[in-house]
């Protein structure tokens, strides 16, 4: 079944062969043969960005809100630099892309030709692996190899370079192998460690979840097996930033999101339980707070499909390498066979414990009848689309961590943010490449002014493919989160951190094709926001918000999870110098 | 600690521990690491000590199998021990990495290193130099009326005690290949 064709026809099989519908790309020099066949066929659908970073973004979107991976095609040089932010970002948050950068001819790499970058070289540390290919004969096995190794193990985004006459040059396809790779990560858990963190289940007085992104990545399965055993066991249940929606929102034993801006009772329960359970999640220091008062009388169980996870940050009691989904799945089983034990008594003491931290209603805020505070236009949000075929994404910074907040996730595969590198302009080229995913839903972009700027370009590839992406910005023109920490540290010295000369976004919309909406009173916000959704096409919302509101509750730097801020009135003076220099 | 009934040897349950546990004790580990033969192996090898910030003392690498293009990389690192457990974790997540292993912890091994030693000098410090190297085993590989190379190999500590004892004999060069190290026994 093997055949004689060019390597660009090659590249092109090979997609169709790894059950790829849509490429996210930019065309160029080094890329041209590939474009020639993506011209000739209709299987494929390639999406125009207008910035490689986009492409990268819009990628992830489709891959977080799909499961598939995504993938891009770009050309050598400042198209591949361009796409460098985005492939750190997937390789942070664990999210399966496959990259295919173009190269100048073999014959000129080391040359400086026109648009030569070292890519391999550039992209190395930002990549799980990534490969230059100098052989047309190598091209479909590699590009197979690629699709295994983005999706295997813990999910990252690989790269594959290849130089234009690799691409012209005839080769023999090879189409999938299924054993090919040496690449093979186990997925099944210790038995031994497995039936210890059962025992301690069985226990268990003050016991928590902490769930992250890799429950989200393990599939569907692993949020129906957590779902299974938060239920059964009656645990309460928090979750990372990458990881909401594997439990709902409306769940009885939500906590909600724990961490630096996480729920009071979520902080609280982590602080003060005796069995830590973290399913594919990874200690980040936006979790942790200060590591030496973390959770201090804790048992650590820890499962991670990545064994450098493990003892990182935290000394996990039980470490359990493995994949989410197969862990729940025997952690059921053996919980199961033992007789579904959990101390009664110890937990009704500690649901106790939680609904006082719970009555605290830590996110209470303000309200105000004049001007529309942040949290009250996401209450809003979510009151009007709570219910339908949603999906969330997000830009980085107050916004981010208000939508986290104020927003309910029912499902997993629903929220696509960008956690482990914070990258600002994430959610404009994201919300696409989850509309062009699934086109009839509901995609909303919650951004702030300042992010929303940085991609906003996108704006001309939703408007040439008929996205209806609903940008929702909470404009308070300020870099907010800057502003907040400037607030906190130095001295309300906000450096550098409001936007002037802001563009008009009711204008800019037009501009680009696409619905503006401007609202700033509350008593309008309702119907605005209707009037976003009632429109069939992409609209951007500029929503004058509150200018110094702030994020609470918050941990500050250097600080324990019992020593969250709830608002204002706490926060002169609480970060010294030791936690200034944390970021 | 007792209410959950576990066991765990001298393992303390608590992030408290996590830095005294985890001293500050500094480890001397060699650690060999089967990976393809690819282009650029190295460079991602060399990269994550670089970017993770860990400490590199000797570094050799060639194609040990070449029928199946592996190559064997022996690396010698110091740090914490949980520096050491994340370093052989993080070696292990890179893909053409087929199989790591400490010598430290495995059990004990062998452990060789090769220099050669330029000595320049006349006279009374040419004979001694000589009448070291043999003590040392070194064979003269080079010689002038005023220089010999020697080669010599051995556990790197060995060719440190070379070294200090031939610079005032007038040691000008060295080059040494860092270490190449495997388990005892089958």
């Amino acid at each position: 079944m093997t055949r004689e064709m060019t390597g660009a026809k090659m590249i092109v099989q090979a997609l169709k062969d790894q059950g790829v519908d849509t490429v996210f790309g930019y065309p160029g020099g080094a890329v041209l043969p590939i474009y020639d066949e993506i011209f000739l066929q209709n299987d494929i659908r390639h999406i125009l960005v207008r910035h490689e970073q986009g492409a990268v973004h819009a990628a992830e979107g489709y891959a977080r809100s799909t499961g598939k991976p995504g993938v891009v095609l770009v050309t050598s040089g400042p198209g591949a630099t361009n796409a460098v932010t985005g492939l750190t970002d997937a390789l942070l948050d664990s999210i399966p892309l496959v990259v295919l950068t173009g190269q100048v001819p073999t014959f000129m790499i080391g040359s400086d030709a026109f648009q030569e970058a070292d890519t391999v070289g550039i992209t190395r540390p930002c990549t799980k692996h990534n490969w230059l290919v100098k052989d047309t004969d190598r091209l479909a096995p590699t590009i197979h190899e690629a699709f295994h190794v983005a999706t295997s193990g813990r999910p990252g985004p690989v790269l594959v370079d290849v130089p234009k006459d690799v691409q012209f040059a005839t080769g023999t396809y090879q189409p999938p192998k299924p054993t090919a790779s040496h690449y093979q990560p186990a997925v099944k858990g210790d038995m031994e460690e497995i039936v210890e963190l059962v025992a301690a289940i069985e226990t268990a007085k003050r016991p928590v979840f902490y769930t992250g992104g890799g429950v989200i990545n393990s599939g569907p399965a692993a949020s129906q097996l957590l779902r299974e055993l938060v239920e059964a066991t009656g645990f309460p249940i928090t979750s990372t930033l990458m990881g909401l929606g594997a439990y709902p929102a409306s769940g009885p034993q939500w906590l909600g999101m724990l961490g630096m801006h996480g729920l009071y009772e979520a902080n609280m329960a982590m602080h003060g339980c005796d069995l830590m359970i973290n399913i594919g999640a990874r200690f980040d220091d936006r979790i942790t707070g200060r590591i030496d008062a973390f959770s201090p009388k804790s048992i650590k169980a820890h499962i991670d499909i990545d064994p450098s996870s493990i003892n990182k940050v935290i000394k996990a009691d039980i470490p359990i390498v493995g994949d989410v989904a197969h862990v729940l799945e025997d952690i059921l089983k053996v919980w199961k066979s033992r007789g579904r034990k959990v101390n009664r008594e110890g937990l009704a003491k500690w649901q106790g414990q939680i609904d006082d931290w719970r009555s605290i209603k830590c996110l209470s805020y303000a309200p105000s009848e004049t001007t529309i505070k942040p949290q009250y236009a996401l209450e809003r949000l979510e009151a009007l689309t709570k219910g339908r075929d949603r999906y969330i994404t997000t830009e980085v910074g107050q916004h981010q961590m208000w939508a986290a907040q104020y927003l309910g996730f029912e499902d997993p595969n629903r929220w696509m943010t960008s956690g482990g590198l914070g990258t600002m302009g994430y959610g404009t080229p994201a919300s696409i490449g989850v509309q062009v995913a699934h086109p009839d839903a509901l995609v909303i972009n919650v951004a702030g002014e300042a992010s929303w700027l940085m991609n906003m370009q996108e704006m001309g590839t939703a408007t040439q493919y008929r996205l209806p992406v609903k940008q929702f910005i909470l404009n308070n023109e300020r870099l907010g989160m800057v502003r907040q920490w400037q607030e906190l540290l130095h001295g309300e010295r906000y450096s550098h951190s409001w936007s002037e000369a802001l563009p008009d976004f009711v204008k800019l919309a037009e501009a680009f094709g696409a619905k503006g909406i401007l609202c700033k009173d509350p008593k309008d916000l309702d119907d605005a926001i209707m009037e976003m959704l009632d429109y069939d096409g992409p609209v951007i919302f500029d929503c004058l918000v509150e200018k110094h509101e702030n994020c609470f509750p918050m941990i500050p730097s250097g600080k324990a999870h019992n020593e969250m801020l709830l608002g204002d009135a706490e926060t002169q003076g609480v970060i010294q110098s030791g936690g200034a220099v944390l970021v | 600690m007792s209410a959950l009934h576990i066991k765990k040897g001298a393992s303390k349950h608590s992030a408290y521990n996590l830095r005294p546990n985890f001293s500050d004790t500094q480890e001397r580990h060699t650690i060999t690491v089967l990976v393809e033969n690819e282009p650029g192996v190295l460079a991602r090898v060399i990269g994550l000590f670089a970017g993770r910030g860990y400490n590199i003392d000797s570094l050799t690498v060639a194609e040990v199998d070449h029928t199946g293009h592996l190559s064997r990389i022996t690396v010698v690192t110091t740090g914490t021990p949980q520096v050491i457990e994340q370093i052989k974790a993080q070696l292990g997540r890179i893909v053409p990495v087929h199989e790591v292993t400490d010598l430290t912890v495995a059990g004990p091994f062998v452990e060789r290193e090769l220099a050669i030693v330029k000595v320049v000098g006349e006279g009374e410090k040419r004979v001694e130099a000589l009448r070291l190297a043999d003590i040392f085993r070194a064979k003269v590989v080079d010689s002038t009326l005023s220089s010999f190379i020697f080669e010599l190999t051995g556990a790197p500590d060995k060719i440190d005690a070379f070294a200090d004892l031939m610079r005032p004999l007038g040691l000008t060069k060295i080059a040494r290949t860092g270490v190449a190290a495997l388990l005892r026994g089958e």
